[in-house]
């Protein structure tokens, strides 16, 4: 059941639960007009105390397809934060008004700490370097759109695997299914937090490796998960420059990987994927990004106990 | 030689990890106390080689999760009548509440101040701790 409940972290739901949410934003993406008053009378906060485009326009646009409406701040300098307001009191008066919010945050937990203060349904829509579920949602959509099912695929991760929150997310999900292997390519700086390679890959025993070239590998991967450099969460730029510009898959690099190896990224891109790419048929991380409305549609409902 | 008589009804905590001690003797405020108090650092030990021992001439409260993350190897013994009439056996708690801290500077602990601060065991064997909010791991106390 998941009516009232709330999206921090993917351990937060079981796979059965997943699949209610999967199986709902397939049926949404076959036939959106059928949900188009679902949520008629409902609100949707969005509290972004950090900047965002597909995030905030993607949970909003779902809930106008709904048939709902939205209220929110897309700054933290827009809210009462901006006068030294808490975030526990910031979403307690929130929930005077909404019915269900989404809410992003550039510190670590920031989302975990307002669940604890409210009762309606809160998701997190990323927090600092740390979790971001609805992008998994958004991944895992697509990923089965296009090959059926996540399970007995080899998954390649490559770029800021430290801070990429949507890394850390979609790794904390495919763990729990058979048959994953992970390629984690990153510089030594950038490979994925402690917590991520002891307390998820290592205890669930999904086969890894760490490495620093892409080539080499393209040729095992069903997946390409692709991400940005966090410039944000450097505390030296110095360190963002040396490193922003080590991956960079282009047409040559793309001639490695399979015809059958897609190209995914949770966007926004700066310059790890060449433009020369984007007409690849095996680039499809518009088509996550436009996948990513129909599944928060699916959350949305399932959270307010419609579907 | 150093001798150090026994007490008639107070609290002994023994074998606990040399150099441990202090940390202990802090936590429980001991340098405060207006009652004898004895921390002993490396004392023998046959079974440890070395260990430190606290005597407190007084019944006071303990927080057995807190020298359970300091120490889980120590025993706390309470004394009546110059007589152990209670022996309590430490354990690495599976949670811990506002004993650590965070020290990530990205989580939100560094920032908002209101709430307590939550860590959860993940690894007896290491005592490695996971922050309830940012999952950053620690070990604020490693097995010697």
């Amino acid at each position: 059941m998941l009516k009232n409940r709330s999206l921090i972290d993917p351990s937060d739901f079981t796979r059965e639960e997943f699949r209610e949410i999967f199986d709902l934003g397939h049926q949404i993406v076959a036939n959106p007009e059928k949900y188009s008053k679902s949520c008629e009378g409902k609100i949707l906060a969005t509290l972004f105390y950090e900047p965002s485009t597909r995030t905030r326009l993607s949970f909003e646009t779902a809930m106008l397809r709904l048939g709902g409406q939205v209220i929110g701040f897309s700054e933290a300098a827009s809210s009462s934060t901006a006068k030294g307001e808490s975030i526990a009191d910031t979403l307690r008066t929130v929930e005077c008004y909404a019915d269900i919010a989404a809410m992003r945050h550039p510190k670590e937990g920031a989302p975990r700490l307002a669940s604890h203060y409210i009762h309606m349904p809160l998701i997190n829509a990323g927090d600092g370097g740390h979790q971001h579920p609805t992008q998994t949602l958004t991944d895992i959509l697509t990923i089965e759109r296009l090959r059926g099912n996540v399970e007995n695929k080899t998954y390649g991760f490559c770029g800021d695997l430290k801070f990429g929150r949507t890394v850390h997310s979609l790794i904390k999900f495919l763990s729990n299914y058979e048959g994953v292997k992970f390629i984690l390519i990153s510089p030594e700086e950038l490979r994925v937090p402690e917590y991520i390679r002891e307390e998820v890959i290592k205890k669930k025993g999904i086969p890894f490796e760490e490495v620093d070239q892409m080539e080499p590998y393209m040729g095992q991967l069903d997946f390409l998960y692709m991400t940005r450099v966090q410039r944000e969460r450097f505390f030296n730029e110095e360190d963002y420059i040396r490193l922003k510009d080590r991956f960079i898959l282009d047409k040559e690099k793309m001639s490695y990987a399979r015809p059958d190896t897609y190209i995914l990224h949770p966007l926004p891109r700066v310059n790890e994927i060449s433009t020369e790419v984007d007409d690849d048929p095996r680039a499809q991380y518009f088509q996550q990004a436009k996948n990513g409305m129909y599944v928060r549609m699916a959350l949305i409902l399932k959270l307010l106990g419609i579907y | 030689m150093l001798e150090i008589t026994s007490i008639e009804k107070g609290i002994v905590i023994d074998h606990i990890t040399a150099g441990y001690g202090i940390q202990v003797f802090n936590y429980l405020n001991l340098d405060k106390a207006d009652y004898n108090v004895a921390l002993i650092c490396n004392a023998y030990s046959e079974k440890m080689g070395k260990k430190d021992i606290i005597k407190i001439n007084n019944v006071i409260d303990i927080n057995y999760d807190f020298l359970g993350l300091i120490d889980p190897n120590a025993t706390v013994n309470i004394i009546e009548n110059g007589k152990t009439i209670k022996k309590v056996k430490l354990e690495v708690p599976d949670r811990v509440e506002n004993i650590i801290r965070c020290k990530n500077p990205r989580c939100v602990t560094s920032v908002e101040h209101y709430f307590p601060h939550v860590f959860h065991l993940v690894n007896k064997e290491k005592r490695s701790y996971r922050c309830e909010y940012c999952d950053d791991i620690v070990i604020p106390y490693p097995n010697k």
